[in-house]
């Protein structure tokens, strides 16, 4: 298959913003709620999924020409909760605290819609190298997200940043009233919501049509 | 339709597929065993010091050097007296063997947890050779799981020094707040045996003695009962009474 830079490009950043997982697809939305009360989870969450997105893809990619239509599902899962427990596992062993934090978000990541609706929508019908393209461009939509959210989550929540204090709290004797509401996970509803909000004022193709 | 979609075709993929993927998974459970193993160890011991208040939840002190003052024993619940630590001891597997468990009536039973281990692995901390706390781990059931921690109880042996939960399934934000640090801290200074020895510690909606009684949560009875039912079963005559009677009465 012939080199396209142009498409790599496309493939690469277009789910930034042209094409965001959560912001226009609005799929993932579950673990953007539960891991973004801090930026060091959101972060190693990001980390996670992009790396199983990315080598589902390719992984799918290689094998795609032998999947039989008639059970590709079911590989597609086979290899990506394979992934997912080898991320999980490495975490344990190598980041045991935040696996902890992140519980059983890790082991979700195999439920998680964007891994399972990129391989099934581009994996299976491009090459391998794009496809990890694809999957690293996915992931990247995800966590640019994530991490948005956690970054107001904990700066305002907890008045911290990456677990350092950036205002003092009242409760450290410190002057900043945290806002409890930003600790819980509805709250990632109304930033999700907002930020959706701003990037359709800025990108006006994303508006959908009214009914 | 082309050769892939026939039946051996597909039952092949399956099987390599299901081969290469369960290979790959168990040698990376295999080969991380023992980082992970570790890293529990670590973090066993981590609870076990934040309990007894010997170092911050979020420190980074070297846990191995602050464990060092930590000295690590085995009681045999009935007696009381300590016992040499039996070949590949591990508590909870202990509770499951009729070899060496105890099962509970339902009137001893107030954790709600069946059947208890014989022998009991407990932690004492020393000061100048004198006592200074004593670290017991406690487990039983809440709401939706079991409910693992450890109490720490000052060198009186009736007052709480800290306690702290490191395993349980409860509710996110309403049964898993047991480990909310500012719910936790309600807990050192509390007088959870009377003079007799008796638990008498209660988790109330209103406290008003504050001397045993703690704050219960908001939204977790089940929970907040569990708690309270395991502190009365661990420090009562069923678990640890026996050996906190003698300690209290003939020191280490």
């Amino acid at each position: 298959m012939a080199f396209d830079k142009q498409e790599a490009k496309s493939v690469l950043l277009g789910p930034l913003f042209n094409n965001n997982p959560i912001a226009l697809q609005v799929l993932g939305i579950c673990s953007a709620l539960a891991v973004t009360v801090k930026l060091e989870t959101a972060f190693v969450m990001s980390l996670a999924l992009t790396a199983v997105v990315a080598f589902s893809n390719l992984l799918i990619s290689l094998i795609r020409k032998h999947i039989p239509s008639s059970i590709r599902i079911i590989v597609q899962m086979t290899i990506i909760a394979s992934l997912v427990i080898l991320v999980d596992q490495i975490l344990k062993a190598y980041a045991y605290d935040i696996s902890k934090q992140l519980a059983v978000f890790v082991g979700l990541i195999i439920t998680n819609c964007i891994v399972m609706g990129r391989a099934e929508a581009y994996a299976m019908k491009n090459g391998p190298f794009m496809s990890f393209l694809d999957g690293i461009g996915n992931g990247l939509g995800y966590s640019i997200l994530l991490i948005v959210v956690a970054f107001f989550r904990e700066l305002f929540g907890s008045g911290k940043l990456w677990g350092q204090t950036i205002f003092q709290t009242v409760s450290d004797g410190g002057w900043y009233q945290t806002n409890g509401l930003l600790l819980l996970p509805a709250s990632s509803f109304f930033i999700i919501g907002l930020l959706i909000w701003a990037l359709r004022t800025w990108k006006t193709d994303q508006v959908e049509e009214k009914d | 339709m082309s050769s892939k979609e026939s039946p051996t075709k597909t039952i092949i993929v399956a099987l390599l597929l299901s081969l290469v993927c369960s290979v790959v998974v168990s040698t990376a459970a295999i080969k991380l065993k023992p980082l992970q193993q570790k890293n529990q160890a670590l973090d066993k011991k981590r609870n076990i010091l934040v309990a007894a208040g010997m170092m911050e939840e979020k420190s980074s002190a070297d846990i191995e050097a602050l464990f060092n003052q930590v000295e690590s024993k085995f009681v045999d619940l009935a007696s009381g007296e300590f016992v040499e630590e039996p070949v590949g001891f591990d508590q909870r597997a202990f509770a499951k063997n009729a070899d060496t468990n105890l099962v509970l009536t339902a009137e001893q039973d107030l954790g709600g947890i069946g059947k208890r281990s014989q022998i009991a692995n407990v932690y004492i901390v020393k000061n100048n050779g004198q006592l200074d706390s004593i670290i017991l781990p406690i487990h039983g059931k809440g709401l939706f799981s079991t409910l693992y921690g450890f109490i720490a109880l000052d060198k009186d042996l009736k007052t709480v020094k800290g306690l702290k939960y490191y395993e349980h399934g409860e509710t996110p934000g309403l049964g898993a707040e047991v480990e909310n640090p500012s719910w936790l801290a309600k807990w050192p200074g509390k007088q959870v045996l009377d003079a007799n020895g008796e638990p008498v510690l209660a988790l109330v909606k209103t406290v008003a003695d504050d001397n045993n009684e703690v704050d219960a949560l908001s939204g977790a009875t089940w929970t907040t009962n569990g708690v309270e039912g395991m502190i009365h079963f661990w420090l009562g005559d069923n678990g640890f009474g026996p050996f906190l009677d003698k300690v209290r009465a003939e020191g280490l």
